[in-house]
């Protein structure tokens, strides 16, 4: 039994990779993943991905920074400590619209940010997981999961074909972990 | 996925589009004659300003829309702009509609309260500061502070900068169209560089001199109150409801077997920019909102306390209401904006939102909550008698002549495309 958990399909020219695709979908050899050091339009309806939930977590995280600041404000300046400030009413609303702004973009951009460091292990001081470095440089790389993917030497000619520069079979995931 | 497409196709000007427009231009006559013959002039005339003014106004976002793309050379929008350009050819119609309206009401008079709630002899429209002898002292209708504003707002003044304004809109708009034609003809970047010129001398007067005309056109109708926030206030509002009639005959063209072209990620921009724009609106909106009641200055707050006033006050929070929460929760998510139904919707709700936030800027100023059918005596159904059948026909009317001139200016040009615009090959594979 073969010791290799992923393959991998190195292309040097977005549209081979395209191509790439193309085959492998023909041919029913389920794709893992696939890295590109610029965005390419297109690819994530081809590979079938889902709709990011990013704009959901940004929705929720600014309805939490409004909420709480309103309640804050609320507490403090018409609940806890009245004052009069300029002969206003202690529940100003209007008073309290921009600073409710102002911490809904604070939550809505800090939380989206933590939720994305999250969802990618993107964490400051953390090596990036990569499976290959010159997925960053110039190589379009397709990952296929090697286990039940077999045999490997017909999507080894699969990637050939379609165009790939270097095909590799990689026995550990990911090049870089700690 | 098809990448050529026939642009030589025309528009055709028939059946129900063109029945359906004289048919409203007819609501809308015989709204204004019932206006009249009832005597309620000075509603009717207030209503014929309102729509005057959102008319042009649409014409005017249909230069502005063209000029910001040749400015910052967009290529997404290329493939749209015959649509923009078809409301610039109707800028001068809509123009000459606007200054007669203003030019009747100036010089037609009814009598009436004057400031001091002296019987006497006013204007049907900009009642406030038109009146005979307002300047003079001595005078019954004296009045010191218009006086003193007199030096910039006398009718002279005030004919020759509106006509100044719209004539530069309408000229400088119809100069973007006539370089589209040719290039359509030449091919080639020339009519190109010279769009752009002409887009940026555009932009720099139209900066400059569209607060003015709010200030002019809607602002001087309550003469003693001023905003300098309410020129731009206005110019979101123009933006805003320019782009909503933008996208709704985008979407009924599409609809209706043209322009096929266009796809859901051009409307996703049109969603966007019209999202991101009625917050704009919000945000002008409330800057001049919360300083007016924060300060509670009696000359300011005049303004805010006409319109809370039993007659205006439900109205003026479904204002706010409609024009800021219907965008933010309607075409907030990516799904909403990339469907035309809802996008259709939200465009259409808009447009009724923005005549809503015209109609409770014009409307206290001219009829006020004393007048005509503003009053049944009781204050708690009352604000019910300040959308009527006049405004209802009004609206129609300039609906139906807004739709007749454009789609007729449409259907003049030979190719629904400009089909040699330098970036439209990036417009037909747009892709979001």
């Amino acid at each position: 039994m073969s010791s290799t958990k992923y393959i991998l399909g190195l292309f040097d020219d977005p549209d081979e990779m395209m191509h790439g695709i193309d085959e492998l979908q023909k041919n029913s050899i389920p794709i893992y993943d696939v890295y590109t050091p610029m965005p390419i339009h297109g690819i994530e309806k081809k590979l079938g991905i889902k709709d990011s939930r990013l704009g959901w977590a940004a929705f929720m995280f600014g309805c939490l920074g409004g909420t709480t600041i309103f309640s804050m404000a609320t507490y403090m300046l018409a609940l806890d400590w009245p004052m009069n400030i300029g002969g206003k009413p202690a529940f100003a609303v209007p008073d309290f619209i921009p600073i409710t702004f102002e911490w809904t973009v604070l939550f809505t951009a800090f939380g989206m940010t933590a939720t994305f460091f999250y969802a990618t292990h993107l964490f400051p001081g953390r090596t990036p997981r990569v499976m290959d470095l010159r997925a960053t440089d110039d190589r379009f790389v397709i990952a296929i999961d090697a286990k039940g993917n077999i045999p490997h030497d017909d999507i080894t000619n699969v990637l050939k074909q379609a165009g790939a520069v270097e095909v590799k079979h990689n026995d550990r995931k990911y090049v870089s972990y700690e | 996925m098809k990448t050529s497409h026939s642009f030589d196709e025309r528009f055709i000007f028939q059946g129900r589009a063109k029945t359906w427009s004289l048919v409203l231009i007819a609501i809308g006559v015989i709204g204004i004659a019932v206006g009249f013959l009832t005597g309620s002039g000075e509603r009717t005339f207030a209503n014929l300003l309102l729509m005057g003014y959102y008319f042009a106004c649409v014409c005017t976002c249909g230069v502005f829309f063209c000029a910001v793309q040749y400015v910052a050379q967009a290529g997404w929008s290329a493939s749209i702009l015959r649509i923009p350009q078809a409301f610039a050819k109707v800028l001068p119609i809509a123009a000459v509609v606007l200054l007669v309206i203003i030019g009747l009401g100036l010089f037609f008079t009814h009598p009436g309260l004057n400031e001091e709630g002296k019987q006497t002899i006013i204007p049907y429209l900009y009642k406030q500061w038109a009146l005979k002898g307002i300047t003079t002292p001595g005078n019954e209708n004296y009045n010191a502070v218009i006086a003193g504003k007199s030096g910039f707002l006398n009718i002279p003044f005030f004919l020759i900068r509106l006509v100044t304004y719209l004539g530069c809109y309408s000229l400088l708009g119809w100069l973007l169209v006539k370089y589209s034609n040719n290039e359509d003809e030449l091919g080639g970047m020339l009519n190109y560089n010279k769009s752009f010129k002409v887009s940026v001398i555009f932009l720099v007067i139209f900066g400059f001199t569209v607060p003015l005309f709010a200030f002019d056109t809607i602002m001087s109708l309550e003469a003693h109150w001023f905003s300098t926030m309410f020129g731009w206030y206005n110019f979101a509002a123009l933006w805003v409801s320019g782009m909503a009639v933008i996208t709704l005959t985008l979407i009924l063209l599409k609809q209706g077997g043209y322009i096929q072209w266009v796809t859901e990620d051009h409307l996703h921009n049109m969603g966007q920019l019209l999202f991101g724009f009625s917050i704009f609106w919000t945000y002008l909106w409330f800057a001049q909102f919360l300083l007016t009641w924060y300060a509670n200055l009696p000359e300011e707050a005049a303004y805010f306390y006409r319109r809370w006033e039993p007659e205006f006050k439900p109205w003026f929070w479904l204002n706010i209401i409609i024009n800021f929460a219907t965008p933010l929760l309607v075409l907030m998510s990516r799904d909403s904006k990339r469907m035309i139904s809802v996008l259709k919707v939200a465009c259409i709700i808009l447009i009724c939102g923005h005549w809503l936030d015209y109609w409770q800027m014009i409307m206290p100023g001219t009829v006020g909550p004393q007048s005509g059918f503003f009053s049944p005596g009781d204050s708690k159904t009352s604000f019910l008698f300040g959308i009527g059948p006049i405004e209802i026909a009004v609206f129609l009317g300039f609906a139906g002549l807004f739709m007749f001139a454009m789609l007729n200016a449409l259907s003049k040009f030979k190719s629904l495309a400009p089909k040699r615009h330098p970036l439209l090959e990036e417009s037909l594979h747009h892709h979001l």
